[in-house]
């Protein structure tokens, strides 16, 4: 089965700025994707470039197959797109438009969009420019839902929508994927990614830093361990791949990388463990490492 | 004591001593963001009125000479009704007679724009919000906007005073002044204008109606009478700019109707400004179908541009039937003299007062349909800029598609809104109706021409694309001022209505029109494969 989205050492400038710079991302069908990186690091440009707006400059685009620039429109009646900053026409009204996108696309399900309105509850009946942040991207999260497609391309698409809608949107990105459509969606929700991607991408300087699944990226980080043992702790300092050691009496915190986690814990019961609590690492502690990590790459805009 | 205690706060809150609070800082933003508009707009005014006397006194060097073209200007009242009268035949009065009118309404339309950009546009993207929630008065945002315009006009009306003070300082000064009052006046009418209304577009749209609407009333009243004494002239900022005399023993007194008229222009919005939420507009929003039937581009630019459409169809019509009204008078023309024949065929016309009359109107009308086809042409370019195509082209819509869309509603909306002007003309005039149907789709070619240029600008780079407001301005200035000022004719021939025949009287050559239709197209065609090619503007 094709990938529903493979690009591989994608470049894209605009005059001297290089927003994308080698830039690979692999989707495969049915799955969930999470797109990640810090603010101008060239997700929405990667997402242009996927839905044929933009040009690539350099590398290997495809998407459910073939060239999103040569093959866009055919391309398009199997995608659907919520860009983050959703703007409406000021004199249609918001069923209007719904209905405007999916007739653009393959097609609208009626009866599930009657559901999702109702979901969302929005107000089909009020004109584009009365509609606030949050309900201008449920104009177009509906219009994305209820068309018939096999590929959803979402951009940071619950920044306007308050906790209880954002749960309604989580529920159905599940549906999506339960219905075995592919879903891209782009985010800093980290919990949100957490709850929905089956694996996530993490781009900077628009150059990809991490792929995999949540579990292979966990595994390359720390987990947090606290304990209080019935003993002072012997050793610990000198095992390999502990971090942040803090030692008070018998109370112990340390940080550790995930595949030296065992030799840890070895030493710990040694000296009698009373309570032991570890915590895997959180994407957020992922996400803050590449964010933070400065790896002498300027970020660009965009 | 709690009542009094209540009202001083109401007091304090009411005379608002910081309604104006940040104007001078949003003057700043607003002159910055138009450093390049603003000089651009008052240099070529300027240029156009300082290009007069040196033109002028080369094709009528001598002072009989001019006595003798004022004479027969003045008699000729379908020249009135295009330039108003001549009422001084130094070389000061006749470029006061020949630019007054043009430098009036192009005053008034960089005004309008200025400070509808300022106001109702900053609102309408919701800029506004974000500088009104700083130390930022309710009245400021307009005050900056009605500052910039005058800072403007000002500078235009100290450029023509200047430069035209070697003809008479007083008089250079009238003209100044009374070009930036016609401004100012259209300045403060836009900001009533977008006050009332929720789109910067239609806010623009009303404005320059009004403007047209002035233009129309001057032309009538001019052309009954041949001192500016009519009522229709008076009616019109633009008639009180020809009435101040510059040149010609200037009636100071008319600049108190300048003043006058926008000072309650300017109340009236300052009124409205007050009493209004930031973003909305008097008239609360209607619900909307909560289902629609859009389900195409076409439908959708449809859609988005008939209301345009309607608006320049019945201001053509009503234009073309007042020019038709005032064409029956044309050819009462004291004598039959050899050089007023020849100016009129300069202007456009050939032999046949009034129908050299028609044509001249035909013509006007094309130009000012040439501002509707870029108007029309550039809507891609807003719904590129403001991300709205972005959704749509991410559908299943190709992007000639949606082009087509609009370039149909461009093209064949000029067509349509010349035939209503013809249809107007002929109708005024009462007589020869299909020839004069023909003398306006005549115009067509160079309409499209201009349209294709829009095309390919736009295809070429999204930042290009504005510059077809300057292509159509150029053309305005050949065709309304250049005959004028004895241009070399490679300069005139740069205007593609001037290869188009002259009708009606004239004969009818079918290689121009089907050449400029032929340019048009390959332009349209360079320019759709130019859009296919390039990125969409990403904001």
């Amino acid at each position: 089965m094709t990938q529903a989205i493979t690009v591989a050492g994608l470049r894209k400038s605009f005059g001297t700025t290089h927003a994308l710079d080698g830039l690979d991302l692999e989707v495969e069908p049915g799955e969930v994707h999470g797109f990640l990186g810090p603010n101008g690091s060239g997700k929405s440009t990667t997402i242009r470039v996927l839905l044929g707006l933009l040009r690539a400059d350099a590398g290997a685009v495809r998407m459910l197959g073939r060239d999103p620039w040569a093959d866009a429109v055919e391309l398009h009646r199997r995608v659907a797109y919520v860009p983050g900053d959703v703007t409406l026409w000021r004199n249609l009204s918001g069923g209007e438009v719904i209905d405007l996108y999916g007739r653009l696309r393959g097609g609208l399900d009626a009866a599930r969009r009657a559901e999702l309105v109702e979901r969302f509850e929005l107000d089909p009946t009020k004109k584009g420019r009365t509609y606030s942040k949050g309900n201008r991207q449920k104009v177009a999260l509906v219009a994305a839902f209820a068309s018939d497609v096999d590929l959803l391309i979402l951009d940071e698409p619950t920044s306007g929508l308050d906790p209880l809608m954002e749960a309604v949107f989580r529920r159905c990105v599940a549906e999506e994927r339960d219905r075995g459509r592919t879903v891209l969606l782009s985010s800093h929700i980290l919990s949100e990614v957490e709850e929905l991607c089956d694996r996530v991408s993490i781009i900077r300087g628009g150059r990809t830093v991490e792929s995999g699944s949540l579990a292979d990226l966990r595994h390359l980080t720390r987990t947090s361990v606290t304990a209080e043992l019935s003993g002072p702790p012997d050793g610990l300092a000198l095992l390999p791949g502990v971090h942040h050691l803090e030692v008070r009496g018998n109370r112990v915190g340390l940080q550790v990388e995930s595949d030296r986690l065992n030799a840890v814990l070895r030493s710990l019961t040694e000296s009698g463990v009373r309570t032991l609590t570890s915590t895997p690492p959180t994407l957020e502690e992922l996400f803050l490492r590449h964010y933070q990590d400065g790896t002498g790459t300027p970020e660009v805009a965009r | 004591m709690t009542g009094v205690a209540a009202d001083a706060r109401f007091a304090v809150r009411d005379a608002g001593p910081r309604r104006h609070a940040g104007t001078g800082t949003l003057l700043r933003l607003a002159l910055r963001r138009d450093r390049l508009m603003i000089p651009l707009w008052v240099g070529v005014i300027a240029l156009m009125v300082l290009s007069m006397p040196g033109a002028l006194d080369g094709v009528y060097p001598t002072a009989a000479e001019r006595a003798d073209v004022a004479r027969q200007m003045l008699a000729n009242n379908s020249l009135r009704a295009t330039y108003g009268p001549v009422f001084g035949d130094s070389l000061g009065g006749l470029v006061a007679w020949r630019a007054g009118v043009f430098t009036g309404v192009f005053a008034g339309i960089m005004s309008l724009l200025v400070v509808v950009r300022h106001t109702r546009d900053e609102e309408e993207s919701g800029r506004q919000e974000l500088l009104s929630a700083g130390m930022v008065g309710r009245r400021a945002p307009l005050s900056a906007a009605l500052l910039a315009a005058l800072v403007a006009n000002a500078a235009l009306a100290l450029l023509i005073t200047a430069g035209l003070a070697g003809q008479g300082v007083a008089g250079a000064a009238a003209l100044g002044l009374g070009t930036a009052g016609t401004g100012m006046v259209c300045a403060t009418a836009a900001a009533v204008a977008a006050q009332v209304t929720e789109s910067a577009r239609l806010a623009k749209g009303l404005a320059g109606g009004l403007l047209g609407a002035m233009f129309v009333l001057r032309a009538a009243g001019d052309s009954a009478v041949d001192d500016g004494s009519s009522v229709l002239t008076w009616l019109s900022p633009v008639g009180w700019l020809e009435n101040l005399r510059a040149f010609a023993g200037e009636r100071w007194w008319v600049l108190v109707l300048f003043a006058a008229a926008a000072g309650l222009q300017a109340a009236v919005a300052y009124g409205l400004a007050g009493r209004r939420d930031v973003g909305m507009s008097f008239l609360p929003a209607r619900p909307g179908p909560a289902t629609g039937r859009l389900g195409t581009a076409h439908a959708l630019a449809w859609r988005l541009q008939r209301g345009s459409l309607l608006g320049w169809g019945l201001g053509f019509l009503a234009a073309g039937a007042a020019f038709g009204g005032i064409t029956k008078g044309a050819a009462d023309l004291v004598g039959d003299n050899e050089r007023t024949r020849e100016i009129i065929e300069r202007m456009g016309g050939q032999s046949g007062i009034t129908d050299a009359f028609l044509a001249t109107m035909a013509g006007m009308l094309g130009m000012i349909a040439a501002l509707y086809v870029v108007q029309s042409v550039l809507r891609l370019h807003a719904e590129e800029t403001s991300q709205r195509a972005e959704p749509v082209l991410a559908a299943a819509v190709g992007r000639l598609g949606w082009a087509a869309g609009h370039l149909l509603i461009a093209f064949g909306g000029a067509a349509v809104i010349m035939l209503l002007g013809g249809l107007g003309l002929g109708a005024g005039y009462g007589r020869d109706v299909p020839a004069v149907l023909g003398a306006c789709l005549v115009q067509l070619p160079a309409i499209w021409t201009v349209g294709g240029v829009a095309v390919l600008l736009h295809g070429l780079s999204p930042r290009a694309a504005p510059g077809a407001w300057g292509v159509a301005g150029a053309v305005l200035l050949l065709g309304w001022i250049g005959p004028a000022l004895g241009l070399p004719a490679a300069v005139l021939d740069l205007s593609p209505f001037g290869h188009l025949p002259k009708l009606p009287g004239g004969d009818m050559a079918w290689t121009p029109p089907l050449a400029l239709t032929a340019l048009a197209a390959s332009l349209v065609a360079l320019g759709l494969t130019a859009l296919n090619r390039r990125d969409l503007a990403t904001g």
